[in-house]
């Protein structure tokens, strides 16, 4: 019973971690149709800008600031001098863009920082508290944990409260409709990618201390996961993407645990096909199908 | 059938039956050709290292050492007037582009040798290649049992102490200082771990409780819970150096106190503090081994003149213990050149490793013979006080079979002017 | 019965609007000529094909072979890839790990009978043959799943399973010994070519009949009844199933025959090295099957050949540019190896930009502009 406790503790918090960068997947999604493969890449480049404002200035808060308004610049930039620019030929081609921009930021940080890992500190200890002799979640892994649902919270006002929440949605969905009505479509867009590449930058902030350390690649493995819990709980959904996220924390957690570190890639198909098999569309998905 | 249909079957039919006589000419002359990569002025050598890719960190600064050692003996004049080329080709890691890189190396660039190809899973999959081509496959970097082979593959040498050499030494040491503790090991999901365990197990039984990791899974914490859930008092560890630091950040962070003894390869401390940052502190008392002089002992010759060339021709790299392992390749390799001869062959190398005797910077003599293909002998521990790895106690020998752990007293080689050897 | 919305089937489209992949992608031609001509035209342009890369490897030095036969390897992967994603519109991202099926069913296969000791000529085709009905039925499972799945559910659940290999080969270390991989006899050239023929050439060309006879067989596909109802069940799902096309059926049969040509791919790919290995299979594979395929163009199979050259320029690029510039030595150091990455995602990015169409589309416009000059003045 305390090996379960504890591996359901270790799975919200790494499930935490990878609901934020879900977050930032579905972001995209919903304003440009997209499933981002350069989330991660960018989401590093970011974090290396967070922390060497961090390491500047001796403050993990002005770095975390620094990160998420160079996510906000980052997916703005990214949007407006490249994906706008992308033909729609081809839906793929925008993702080989995508693809493209990670090969060139990976490279890019390679030259400038060098391939080795950097230290990230975390803002607050790591060391588990201790629930009746059972190791559980650490400060650091609260700060996560709080810092994820004041960002879903955050985005579910500003979809649902404010007129350029409002706005962005009616451009993603109907962006004909929308540009008659006297929307800036193209703006709602780089809105989007901005706000999207922002919570990214957060979630790679959040990421990086609980892994091997700042480097290029450290969002590789995460952005695979995430993608996979964007995927379980709806592309449309950002309440989907906070539940995969923690669902796939947990079930990552508890096979790690129980059955071995190697299976994990398994669980991950086995869950994905158990969900999408009843519900195509992911968990939160919204009754778009439609009879014929 | 229309007319241009009929009229490109009758053109590819001729050109078909051109085409089966092939041109067997050159190939005839490719054969004859002997010493590849050696002329009067050069020697072209070749590796493959991650010089890109989740591997990168820390080992991509391996080869800059190794280079860096080339270009100093070649601003002395080289190997017996011949100045070394050594071709660094990125693989990222990934086998298959270490069968590509060096098929490219041996075919397209006439390497004389190889020489220290990093990985295990990279390089096992280019021992035959190399077997057909008779390619003298020196020094490869990783302590896995498959390069002392020499029936299977006669050309192919490892270098540094096998991890069930490091294993067992590891274990009979853990054995003396923690009598009747619980010793249990936390080991990489493959050769790795599997060697080294079997290494520990030869010298302590089973162990209490044993944990593996896989490299593209980060989530370490499960098993450092199942190890701390096991009263484990000692944890071995068959880690790279970022899985070193997760495991023992994992530990700390759950509480979980116990003696870490960690085999060389994921122990280097300028590494692992450069990773961990501020919670390098928990460091502090982690016992690991070595077989070359450590970093930290700037009182030791060989370190002096590695930091020499380090400052001269690769200042933009740390000197570390990859650093270190780079340039003491080297040196062997500059060994093993000088024994060929004035005018090395292919054969001449191999037989030059294969009756070894080679002294230079580590602590123990080589294990090569006709019948072996293994590295170093052996290791010494070393720990982390206030900062810093030291050596401490006796150096050890033994090899992976049945041989019994023992000590070696022979003093180390001081290094020859300029740290170039003359023999 | 339930569909989900036709528009999101191939990934990442947006929810309205014609499918662009319709313009880039002519349908059949309906005035082919008379269908036996088709397969006979075909037949001669592999034949012609097939003959000039013979005589070029003939002239080639090993190295360069290798890279003629891995370019073969690979075509026969991009060929089918190709027709499933661009033809089909059904996106998969796991065709990584069906290469590396076919690559492991060759392997064990070729074990089996070296371990009994038997050898002989046949046993390549046959393993071959066993790599591509192996796959083919991987591709059956994954097929079934994905004719349930649109767009970027599908790209989910096949990038799952491109992630696998590692994680099978570690669990079932006894069949695939771990992240080792397994080793089995090389190919060489048979006796009656001389003592003196070049392995290299002999490999170049098992790769090059595969290549030609996928190739060739799946032109005859795109071009048939089964090719249209690809294209038909791609440009709109509701209106193919009201043309009496089974789109389930049709959406299946495409991801059995891309994997069966995926598990051909693999094979010989494996064959050329007789090593296979999960770390040659990464998910990074399968991402740049995914780059080489647009990149060549997409849905042609002109396209694929570009892809599968483009495959291996990509694998030798790295020791092209480390060659190519002397720097000093500390910026040298981080450019190794970086470099060659960052020119590789400029060049991805420049040629979306440019070449919509990919290669393949950007020679045909320029071809159309040639031709139109020409006749110019003819008026």
């Amino acid at each position: 019973m305390d090996r379960f406790l504890f591996l359901t503790f270790g799975g919200l918090s790494t499930g935490a971690v990878y609901a934020a960068f879900a977050l930032a997947l579905v972001l995209i999604w919903r304003a440009a149709r997209l499933v981002n493969f350069a989330q991660g890449a960018m989401a590093v480049a970011t974090a290396y800008v967070g922390y060497a404002v961090a390491a500047a200035t001796g403050s993990y808060w002005v770095g975390l600031g620094a990160a998420v308004l160079a996510g906000l610049l980052l997916g703005a930039l990214v949007e407006r001098v490249l994906m706008r620019f992308v033909g729609h030929a081809n839906p793929l081609n925008e993702v080989i863009v995508a693809l493209g921009l990670v090969l060139l930021i990976q490279a890019v940080l390679g030259v400038v920082f060098g391939n080795g890992y950097r230290p990230a500190p975390a803002p607050f200890d790591t060391d588990a508290l201790t629930v009746r002799g059972v190791a559980a979640l650490s400060p650091y892994d609260l700060w996560v944990l709080g810092a994820v649902l004041v960002v879903v919270v955050l985005l579910a006002l500003l979809f649902t409260r404010t007129p350029i929440g409002l706005r962005m949605r009616a451009a993603a969905f109907a962006p004909e409709v929308s540009r008659l009505l006297g929307v800036d479509v193209g703006r709602m867009l780089t809105l989007g990618w901005a706000l999207a590449a922002a919570v990214g930058a957060l979630a790679g902030m959040l990421v990086v201390p609980t892994g091997l350390g700042l480097h290029p690649h450290a969002m590789d493995l995460v952005f695979v996961v995430a993608f996979t819990a964007a995927v379980v709980g709806g592309l449309d959904s950002p309440a989907g993407a906070v539940v995969g996220g923690l669902l796939v924390g947990l079930i990552l957690s508890y096979v790690t645990g129980y059955l071995g570190p190697d299976t994990t890639p398994l669980a991950v198909l086995v869950l994905l096909l158990a969900v999408l098999l009843v519900r195509p569309g992911g968990l939160f998905s919204s009754a778009r199908a439609r009879h014929v | 059938m229309r007319p241009t249909t009929r009229r490109i079957l009758a053109a590819a039919t001729g050109l078909a039956l051109l085409a089966a006589v092939p041109a067997c000419a050159d190939d005839e002359k490719q054969a004859a050709e002997n010493v590849p990569g050696v002329t009067d002025t050069e020697i072209v050598i070749g590796t493959h290292q991650p010089l890109t890719g989740p591997a990168a960190p820390g080992y991509s600064k391996i080869s800059a050492a190794t280079k860096a050692y080339f270009e100093h003996v070649n601003s002395k004049g080289g190997v017996n007037g011949r100045k070394i080329v050594y071709k660094v080709m990125d693989d990222g890691y990934n086998p298959a582009n270490t069968e590509n890189v060096v098929r490219k190396l041996v075919l397209d660039d006439k390497v004389f040798a190889l020489l220290g190809g990093l990985g295990t899973p990279t390089h096992t999959n280019v021992l035959e290649f190399v077997k057909t081509q008779k390619v003298p496959d020196l020094f490869v970097s990783s302590g896995s049992r498959n390069w002392n082979q020499p029936d299977k593959y006669p050309t192919t040498f490892g270098w540094q102490p096998d991890y069930t050499v490091e294993g067992k030494i590891l274990a009979t040491w853990v054995k003396q200082q923690f009598p009747g503790a619980k010793v249990c090991h936390f080991g990489q999901n493959d050769d790795f771990g599997r060697d080294s365990l079997a290494g520990v197990e030869k010298v302590l039984g089973a162990v209490a409780a044993k944990q593996t990791y896989t490299t593209t899974n980060q989530q370490v914490g499960p098993a450092i819970g199942a190890l701390k859930a096991a009263g484990c008092q000692v944890v071995i560890s068959a880690s790279i150096p970022g899985f070193t630091a997760l495991a023992m950040g994992q530990a700390a962070g759950q509480g979980f106190r116990a003696q870490w003894v960690v085999s060389n390869v994921g122990a280097d401390y300028t590494t692992l503090s450069n990773q961990l940052g501020d919670k390098k502190v928990i460091l502090e008392g982690m016992v690991a081994d070595n077989y070359l002089p450590m970093v930290g002992d700037t009182a030791n010759p060989w370190i002096q003149e590695f930091t020499k060339i380090h400052q001269k021709y690769n200042s933009a790299n740390p000197v570390d213990g990859n650093a270190i392992y780079g340039y003491s390749m080297a040196y062997t390799f500059v060994q093993a050149l000088l024994a060929a001869g004035k005018d090395p062959t292919r054969e001449k190398l191999v037989e030059a490793v294969r009756k070894g005797g080679f002294r230079g910077p580590g602590l123990t003599p080589f294990r090569y013979s006709d019948d072996v293909h293994a590295g170093y002998s052996g290791v010494r521990l070393n720990k982390v006080q206030n900062g810093a790895q030291a050596y401490f106690g006796p150096t050890y020998t033994t090899d992976d079979g049945e041989a019994a752990v023992a000590e070696f007293a022979e003093p180390p080689a001081t290094p020859p002017a300029d740290a170039i050897p003359t023999t | 019965m339930t569909a989900t919305r036709p528009s999101a089937r191939s990934g990442v489209d947006r929810p309205a609007g014609p499918s662009p992949l319709r313009r880039l992608l002519p349908g059949a031609p309906a005035t082919a000529g008379p269908r036996g001509s088709t397969l006979l035209r075909h037949l001669a342009v592999a034949v012609l094909a097939g003959t000039l890369v013979v005589l070029l490897t003939n002239q080639l030095a090993p190295y360069q072979n290798l890279q003629v036969a891995r370019v073969c390897a690979f075509l026969c992967v991009t060929a089918g890839y190709t027709v499933l994603v661009g033809l089909n519109g059904q996106l998969s991202l796991g065709h990584g790990a069906l290469m590396a099926t076919g690559a492991y069913t060759v392997a064990l296969v070729q074990r089996g009978f070296d371990e009994r000791g038997t050898q002989g000529r046949w046993i390549l085709p046959l393993s071959l043959v066993a790599a591509v009905a192996v796959t083919a039925l991987a591709g059956l499972v994954i097929g079934l799943a994905a004719a349930r799945l649109r767009g970027p559910y599908l790209a989910g659940v096949t990038l799952a399973v491109a992630t696998l290999v590692p994680a099978v080969s570690t669990i079932f270390t006894g069949v695939f010994n771990g992240e080792q991989g397994l080793r089995f006899p090389a190919e060489t050239p048979p006796a009656f070519l001389g003592a003196y023929f070049q392995p290299e050439r002999w490999l170049a060309w098992i790769a090059l009949l595969a290549a030609l006879l996928t190739v060739l067989l799946l032109a005859n596909l795109v071009r048939s009844r089964f090719g249209r109802s690809l294209r038909a069940v791609r440009d709109d799902e509701v209106a193919a199933r009201l043309a009496g096309i089974h789109v389930a059926r049709t959406q299946v049969l495409a991801f059995v025959v891309s994997a069966g040509c995926a598990g051909l791919g693999g094979g010989v790919y494996a064959v050329l090295t007789a090593t296979v290995a999960p770390g040659k299979f990464p998910l990074e594979l399968s991402l740049f099957l995914l780059m080489a395929i647009v990149i060549g163009g997409l849905g042609s199979l002109a396209g694929a050949v570009w892809g599968a050259v483009l495959l291996v320029a990509l694998q030798d690029l790295p020791s092209l540019l480390t060659e190519t510039f002397s720097l000093p030595s500390g910026l040298a150091q981080r450019l190794e190896g970086n470099l060659a990455l960052a020119v590789f995602g400029l060049i991805l990015i420049v040629v979306m930009l440019v070449a919509p169409g990919g290669l393949h589309g950007a020679f045909r416009t320029l071809a159309a502009r040639l031709r139109a000059r020409r006749r110019a003045p003819e008026h």
